[in-house]
């Protein structure tokens, strides 16, 4: 009995997850519409929540067209690798005690690793289309993922060397009595902007930038390759939120609720976060983006987590 | 950077506004009483027709959708034989109304006309014509206008003098 509970913990966060990636589909645009003072969708079903079946039976049953031109095996490989990667990830996030696929002692590693990882879907997929827009597309991607990854896994760095472990279970539990938002808020600010950046979300998303690439790396993607792509992309604006509420907010911890309800609050809080973002700002330059990592992120991440260094090694 | 908080703050506001949007097929927009929609053919004060098939709707139509043939009848009022309007290919621009000597042709606040079948677009006269006077209430081109039919000789109309006697010397 007790070598099954793995499996079940594994069906039940793939089943939360999956569906939650449906489901956010339908939340965006709500919030959306309501940001923009308008309805969204509400005719399918109460308040429009079937919308996403009507989607996906839409998505599904479309024509699945390759272009000829296309380089076939990596064009096909490229929308699974983002779900599978994104999901991958979701191994090691705790949702309370014990309610976790994989406690890895390496938790946090494995967690940028994977998240990382999802940037070859985008690359891939810009190139094995052979189109220009999507070859560029792909280009901003990888060139996205490297000013920004850099600052990721230095701003996070804060938080280990106060906790003195990469396990994520352990960082949870050494916010008991304050939470890490309050002396790693410098690095709470650098990991959400690189977290939006990771996730390709406004107004990070050069790689997609519909008004100037014409979707970019999707551009001759259509049917459920396409809806892959969003699959993905949705998973990974959970994982991010679930990684800042994990990291900064103190995970499960709260008073009354039960943890997994204190976690799912504080991450749908963040998810919320991430679509007024999406709402309110405009995409910057590409140029002004890799400058801002680079000149600006990646010092502050850098002088972060110095100043941490010295006053965990000052009051240790 | 302090644009882009007040931006995020000004949008999140957003969510205590109303919203503008109106539900549509529970909840009918307003419709003002000029609003160019559906056309109509409509009759005088007394129940005759107002269209004299002059053919001035069919010529300033930009779009050519609007066919009909004149004829007259045994009291010497023209009237269109039969009256066309293929509304796939209207576009609501009003000029056929703004023609119309006659106040027969009006445009109404209806937009609602969709069809499966496009031939079904295609109103012909017992489709476009209605019983009431539409918006001119009182006009009547027949009872004003100097021309002779039955039961109304010249200078018998409204406002109009007796037409001058050529062969007279008198002044």
């Amino acid at each position: 009995m007790n070598s099954l509970f793995p499996l079940v913990v594994i069906g039940v966060v793939l089943f939360i997850v999956l569906n939650l990636a449906a489901v956010l589909i339908w939340v965006e645009r709500r919030l959306l519409a309501l940001w923009q003072d308008r309805y969204g969708p509400n005719r399918v079903g109460p308040f429009g929540l079937l919308q996403p079946l009507a989607d996906s039976i839409k998505l599904f049953t479309k024509e699945d067209w390759i272009p000829p031109f296309a380089d076939k095996p990596v064009f096909v490989i490229a929308p699974a690798v983002i779900v599978a990667t994104s999901l991958i990830s979701f191994a090691v996030i705790p949702f309370s005690p014990g309610f976790v696929v994989a406690d890895l002692n390496l938790g946090l590693l494995f967690l940028l690793a994977m998240s990382s990882l999802g940037v070859y879907s985008v690359v891939l997929a810009g190139w094995s289309s052979n189109n220009k827009y999507s070859l560029l597309g792909g280009l901003r991607a990888a060139a996205q993922m490297l000013s920004y990854e850099v600052f990721m896994g230095l701003s996070v760095m804060g938080v280990v060397a106060m906790t003195g472990s990469f396990r994520l279970t352990d960082i949870v539990e050494a916010q008991h009595r304050v939470w890490f938002v309050v002396p790693q808020f410098l690095g709470f600010i650098l990991f959400l902007i690189a977290g939006v950046a990771e996730t390709r979300r406004l107004p990070f998303d050069l790689a997609e930038a519909e008004s100037e690439l014409i979707a970019g790396f999707h551009s001759e993607y259509s049917g459920m390759k396409f809806g892959m792509f969003f699959v993905g992309e949705y998973i990974g604006v959970v994982l991010i939120s679930s990684a800042i509420t994990l990291l900064y907010f103190g995970g499960w911890l709260g008073p009354f609720l039960p943890g997994p309800v204190w976690f799912a609050v504080k991450t749908f809080f963040f998810i919320g976060l991430f679509i007024l973002f999406r709402a309110a700002l405009p995409r910057p330059r590409f140029d002004q983006l890799m400058s801002w990592g680079w000149k600006t992120m990646l010092p502050l991440a850098l002088l972060n987590l110095l100043v941490t260094g010295a006053l965990v090694l000052v009051f240790s | 950077m302090f644009s882009l908080l007040r931006s995020l703050w000004e949008v999140f506001l957003h969510s205590f506004h109303r919203r503008v949007t109106v539900q549509y097929p529970e909840e009918m927009p307003y419709l003002a009483p000029r609003y160019r929609g559906r056309i109509i053919l409509t009759r005088d004060p007394d129940g005759g027709e107002r269209c004299v098939a002059c053919n001035l709707c069919a010529v300033a139509c930009p779009v050519d959708c609007i066919a009909l043939q004149a004829t007259e009848d045994e009291s010497g009022r023209r009237y269109p034989e039969f009256f066309r309007i293929n509304f796939s290919r209207c576009i609501f621009c009003g000029y056929c109304e703004e023609a119309c000597p006659t106040y027969a042709i009006q445009l109404t606040p209806d937009f609602e006309m969709g069809e499966y079948n496009r031939q079904n677009l295609v109103y012909e006269k017992k489709d476009l014509m209605v019983d009431g006077p539409g918006k001119y209430p009182d006009y009547n081109f027949w009872r004003v206008a100097g021309v002779a039919i039955k039961d109304k000789d010249k200078g018998a109309a409204e406002h109009e003098t007796p037409p001058v006697d050529l062969y007279s010397l008198m002044p």
